[in-house]
């Protein structure tokens, strides 16, 4: 049985995406990768659930690796 | 005053005017591993021959922390109490990145254990130790001087052939203990793959006398302002001695790295004075490797020679110690025909295992600390960036997770309302019992430890039923109300039970000795 939610889940997904790229849109290459490798890090932590990681991680990876 | 090398005596062996007789064990090695090996098989009434192709302690403190339940192995072989006098015990490490403190911890803050969390001690000393009590030990003969230069092993015995300053010989016995080190010539001679991974750095180690007092405490830092870009360790030791480790990287030249003049102006930044006097320095490249199995026929590898890792984490001396735990009353069983051979398959798996999860631990830490450039350098600097805004990331900075005993996979009975901390496979967790200490009560035999409860006598253990104190109760009840242990002669928690079960205990202690079904 699947831990990670893949189906829809988030509310205001256009908002938060929105956020997402206004985040971004001062920083330079160096300082996006930082930020994407500190919100990772912080929201692996708030999910707390190793399995459900694991499971982000592959489908990420997914076409991808 | 910092400790002086004696040279031991070489003595004109036996074997260069007459052939021996065939002996049961030899080790090879008089490095921590090897002797204390030679101590453990002497507490089971095995005699051996430890020989060394030298005549002195390590120079340099080399291994220095020394763990928990290595100081319990030690104690159990008459050195525990020695290594804990002289050695500086210390509990709290702190974690600097830049100049800022981001994470510390306190090993062991619970009461009740005869030992502390960690000592740090030269292992020149815990040699001299070792090597006075196995000198001591009728059981022990330390032959120094004495090169092995070649293994050749048959059906029913090995041969080791053996160079001294006063011509060659060989020896014939039973079992060789190869714990020749890191660079084992035995390991090497059999055409041994010993796979695994080269880090592409490097550390200068220094030991260094330091006039004014420093807290005993572990200070690792990352990227500190006084070692550019680089990361730095310091750790007390007995005698004001103070051990410096000091990232190079990869292109540094070990030999121009260790001259006094390079290496005075790095400690002067460190310790931010000039006060202080070199005692010894190397320069360490780290591996992580194993053997793929530590038995061979009649030779067994143990320590160093079977698995190295990288030293932040403690895990090279400490986890060596731990080979000998699982290996002595294996082996002595054997040579007292009391098990067959095949029981030295179970330390090879459980010490196989151990070896693992030590090269998993060493490998992280190791990656941590010297991130290859691109996307490990860059989630390193993050965790160090966030180390200093939110809590969670603190635990993530990765200076070494320092030794503690592996919990073996175990198949022995098990009961889920018991502690976790000691299911079968753990080391049984130390306590105060009746003016002294569970450990040295259950010493090195199978021993039944029986909490509230009567246990009638089994064939092949000791019981042992102390008053249930609130401590025994708190590590080996938890809600249950009675209990019973059986423990292993390496103190190693085989299987428990709520109630007496004397016929299941009697079938598991046989297991233990792979003795019939
Ligand atoms: C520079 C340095 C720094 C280290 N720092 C740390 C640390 O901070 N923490 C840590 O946990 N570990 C550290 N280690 C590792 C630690 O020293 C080892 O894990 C430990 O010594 C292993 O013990 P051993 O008995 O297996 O091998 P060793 O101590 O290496 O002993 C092997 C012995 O075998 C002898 N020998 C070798 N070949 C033969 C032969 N053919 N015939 C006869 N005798 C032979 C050698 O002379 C030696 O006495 C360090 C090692 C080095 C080199």
């Amino acid at each position: 049985m699947s831990a990670l939610i893949d189906t829809p889940n988030l509310a205001d997904h256009d908002g938060f995406y929105a956020e997402l790229l206004a985040a971004h849109r001062c920083l330079d290459e160096k300082r996006s990768q930082a930020l994407n490798a500190q919100l990772i890090m912080i929201l692996a932590n708030h999910i707390g659930d190793r399995r459900v990681l694991a499971e982000a991680l592959a489908l990420a990876l997914r076409d991808i690796g | 005053m910092p400790h002086t090398r004696r040279p031991f005596p070489f003595m004109r062996p036996p074997g260069l005017d007459l052939p021996e007789n065939r002996h049961g064990v030899l080790i090879v090695g008089a490095g921590p591993v090897g002797l204390a090996m030679a101590l453990e098989l002497a507490n089971h009434d095995v005699s051996s021959i430890v020989l060394d192709d030298n005549n002195v302690v390590s120079a340099g403190s080399r291994a220095i922390c020394w763990s928990k339940r290595s100081l319990e192995i030690l104690d159990r072989i008459g050195v525990g109490e020695r290594c804990l006098r002289k050695g500086v015990t210390w509990k709290v490490g702190r974690t600097y990145c830049r100049d800022e403190e981001v994470f510390s911890f306190d090993l062991l803050p619970e009461d009740g254990h005869k030992m502390p969390a960690f000592v740090n001690l030269q292992q020149y000393y815990v040699e001299e130790y070792l090597i006075e009590a196995a000198r001591e030990n009728p059981l022990v003969e330390m032959r120094f001087r004495n090169r092995v230069s070649g293994v050749v092993q048959s059906r029913d015995c090995v041969r080791a052939e053996i160079e001294t300053p006063e011509g060659n010989y060989r020896l014939e016995a039973d079992y060789l203990i190869a714990c020749d080190g890191a660079r084992s010539s035995i390991r090497e001679s059999m055409g041994l793959d010993f796979a695994g991974e080269l880090f592409e750095e490097r550390f200068l180690i220094a030991d260094v006398e330091l006039k004014t007092e420093m807290p005993s405490e572990r200070r690792f830092w990352f990227e500190p302002t006084f070692h550019s870009g680089q990361s730095a360790l310091l750790h007390k030791q007995p005698d004001n001695i103070y051990r410096i480790d000091l990232q190079l990287g990869w292109g540094a030249n070990p030999r121009r790295e260790s001259r006094p003049e390079n290496v005075i102006p790095r400690i002067e930044r460190v310790v931010g004075h000039s006060d202080f006097r070199l005692d010894w320095v190397s320069v360490y490249t780290f591996q992580c490797r194993r053997l793929r199995d530590f038995v061979h026929g009649r030779v067994i590898f143990a320590g160093d020679s079977a698995h190295i890792v990288s030293p932040f984490g403690a895990r090279g001396g400490n986890s060596g110690l731990q080979d000998v735990d699982a290996l002595g009353w294996r082996l002595a069983a054997v040579l007292r025909s009391r098990s067959p051979r095949n029981i030295l398959e179970d330390f090879d798996a459980e010490r196989t295992f151990a070896a693992d999860e030590n090269l998993l631990n060493s490998s992280r830490a190791t990656k941590f600390m010297t991130p290859t450039d691109g996307i490990e350098r860059l989630l390193r600097d993050q965790v160090l960036a966030l180390a200093a805004k939110a809590p969670f990331a603190r635990a993530w900075v990765n200076s070494g997770r320092l030794s503690v005993p592996c919990v073996y996979p175990s198949e022995g009975a098990d009961d889920g309302t018991m502690p976790a901390l000691s299911r079968p496979g753990s080391v049984a967790p130390d306590a105060p019992v009746e003016n002294g200490w569970l450990l040295n009560r259950l010493g090195g035999r199978m021993v039944v430890l029986a909490l509230g409860c009567e246990m009638p006598r089994v064939d092949g253990a000791n019981v042992f039923a102390p008053r249930v104190t609130d401590m025994l109760r708190h590590r080996y009840l938890g809600i249950a109300t009675s209990a019973v242990y059986l423990i292993r002669p390496d103190q190693v928690i085989a299987a428990r039970w709520p109630y007496p079960d004397p016929a299941s205990v009697e079938k598991t202690i046989s297991r233990l000795w792979r003795l019939g079904k």
